[in-house]
């Protein structure tokens, strides 16, 4: 049995906040010089640059690359051996994103009530999303979500006739339908299987492996990559203005299923592809 | 690339043509989903509106908050089809001249832009460092209770923007997708 104080799941907390936020990864720095290689469109080549001159700054400065510093989405893998002393754990990951959001001076984005609309003030309270695992680590990874790329998202039940083409002309809809809203170049996550909550989970989650990193599984991995090369097609292009590149990435993310159902979801990202991991 | 001052007058704003590179300089003003529904309820009802929109434009924006010594945050675009319900009675009845925001527009927006010749540019979403660094002054002028919310007037020197719909019905979206889009299908096996 290993002890973790609150205090210290809320400090780590406001950090990554903070730094999610602002300092995007080295696969992202990759993909985006890979992008700017490939883009053919003079205005999606200008784009991709400015976007990478915008993360730049950002990173020294501290500033938030984006204003919509979005809704805190927070993974969290803990060990069953930990047990958290000095106050509860959904307590302690609030308290982390109401500090990180403040000192950070992001913005507070959290409606208290979906109806009625009232900001909270402090960007609580976050999405939790908590896995039991073996051992007496606790991994926390926040990953800001903003809403001009999740509301392009969706899920669908798919028959399982419709098979892998059904699952490929849905995923290809979401994003032509979604065009330049999402902020493109996107990353897309998604899901395949479950059921009708597991899916979207599954497209969220895939959204945290790093950028060019294939599915272990080989047939998913080339699902992945053809996918790829199908968004690519669209013209869509940086920022929705046409071009060769409209996504950075597809990962997917797979789980057994009903042997009536195909559950596929799709959970859109925008160039912000951003998160940020400690392990106490 | 092209340097334009607010007011936007009518002339200047029928001489632009979807993917010129502009650069307006002046006082704009904000506003986004809140103010949007709160502007078209109070004229619904007769009301007055709190600010003038005739020649204006309206950046589609929800800013960091200032750090200490800054005029403001971040501060991109947000997706203007959510103002699209409210674009065109703010265009038609109000004269309002311009739009900045990120995203396509309904055949609604586009068709009021063209009978009372507004333009909607673009700035490049989630470049919100960069285009912080256009804007001079940052003021509440209406509905301070909505936060992020309220409009603001901002002044901003050579802010950057695209023009993405012209007021003759040209849509950059359609034309950029159309010229590099390969055909359907083209590289799925099944």
């Amino acid at each position: 049995m290993r002890e973790i104080n609150a205090r210290e799941i809320t400090a780590t907390v406001a950090r990554l906040c903070i730094e999610a936020c602002s300092v995007m990864g080295p696969d992202w720095w990759q993909a985006m010089a890979a992008a700017q290689a490939r883009e053919e469109a003079p205005l999606g080549r200008d784009i991709l640059l400015q976007l990478q001159e915008n993360a730049r700054l950002a990173a020294r400065t501290g500033e938030p690359i984006c204003q919509d510093t979005g809704v805190a989405v927070v993974f969290v893998e803990l060990g069953q051996e930990v047990h958290v002393t000095a106050g509860n754990l959904y307590d302690a990951i609030n308290a982390g994103v109401r500090q990180g959001y403040t000192e950070g001076y992001l913005r507070k984005s959290v409606v208290d009530d979906p109806l009625l609309r009232k900001n909270t003030g402090d960007n609580t309270p976050a999405i939790i999303h908590t896995e039991i695992v073996e051992g007496e680590h606790l991994k926390i990874t926040v990953a800001p979500k903003g809403a001009g790329s999740e509301n392009m998202s969706g899920v669908k039940m798919l028959k399982p006739a419709d098979g892998v083409a059904g699952i490929k002309k849905y995923v290809l809809q979401v994003v032509e339908e979604a065009g330049g809203n999402p902020c493109p170049p996107i990353v897309a996550g998604v899901g395949i299987g479950g059921n009708l909550e597991k899916a979207p989970y599954l497209a969220k989650k895939a959204l945290l492996r790093p950028l060019g990193q294939r599915h272990p599984l080989s047939h998913v991995a080339a699902l992945e990559e053809e996918l790829l090369a199908a968004i690519n097609a669209t013209g869509i292009g940086p920022q929705g203005l046409g071009g060769r590149v409209t996504a950075l990435d597809v990962h997917i993310e797979i789980y057994p299923t009903h042997i009536a159902s195909l559950p596929v979801a799709v959970n859109l990202q925008c160039h912000a592809a951003r998160h940020a991991t400690a392990i106490l | 690339m092209f340097r334009i001052k607010t007011p936007l007058d009518e002339a200047t704003a029928r001489s632009l043509r979807a993917g010129d590179q502009v650069l307006i300089s002046g006082t704009i003003l904000t506003g986004r989903d809140a103010a949007h529904k709160r502007m078209v309820e109070t004229l619904r009802a007769g009301g007055e509106l709190p600010v003038e929109l005739r020649d204006q434009i309206i950046y589609y924006v929800g800013p960091c908050p200032a750090r200490p010594g800054k005029v403001i945050g971040s501060a991109g675009p947000t997706t203007s089809g959510r103002m699209d319900a409210y674009a065109p009675l703010l265009i038609r009845e109000k004269g309002l001249r311009g739009m900045i925001g990120k995203g396509g527009r309904s055949p609604e927006v586009i068709r009021a832009m063209q009978e009372a010749c507004a333009v909607y540019f673009l700035a490049i979403g989630g470049a919100g460092v960069l285009l912080a660094r256009h804007i001079k002054k940052a003021t509440v002028v209406a509905y301070e209770d909505l936060g992020p919310e309220a409009i603001y007037c901002l002044e901003v020197e050579e802010f950057p923007v695209i023009v993405g719909i012209d007021c003759h019905g040209n849509d950059l979206y359609t034309i950029g997708r159309a010229k590099y889009r390969h055909t359907p299908g083209c590289c799925m096996k099944a």
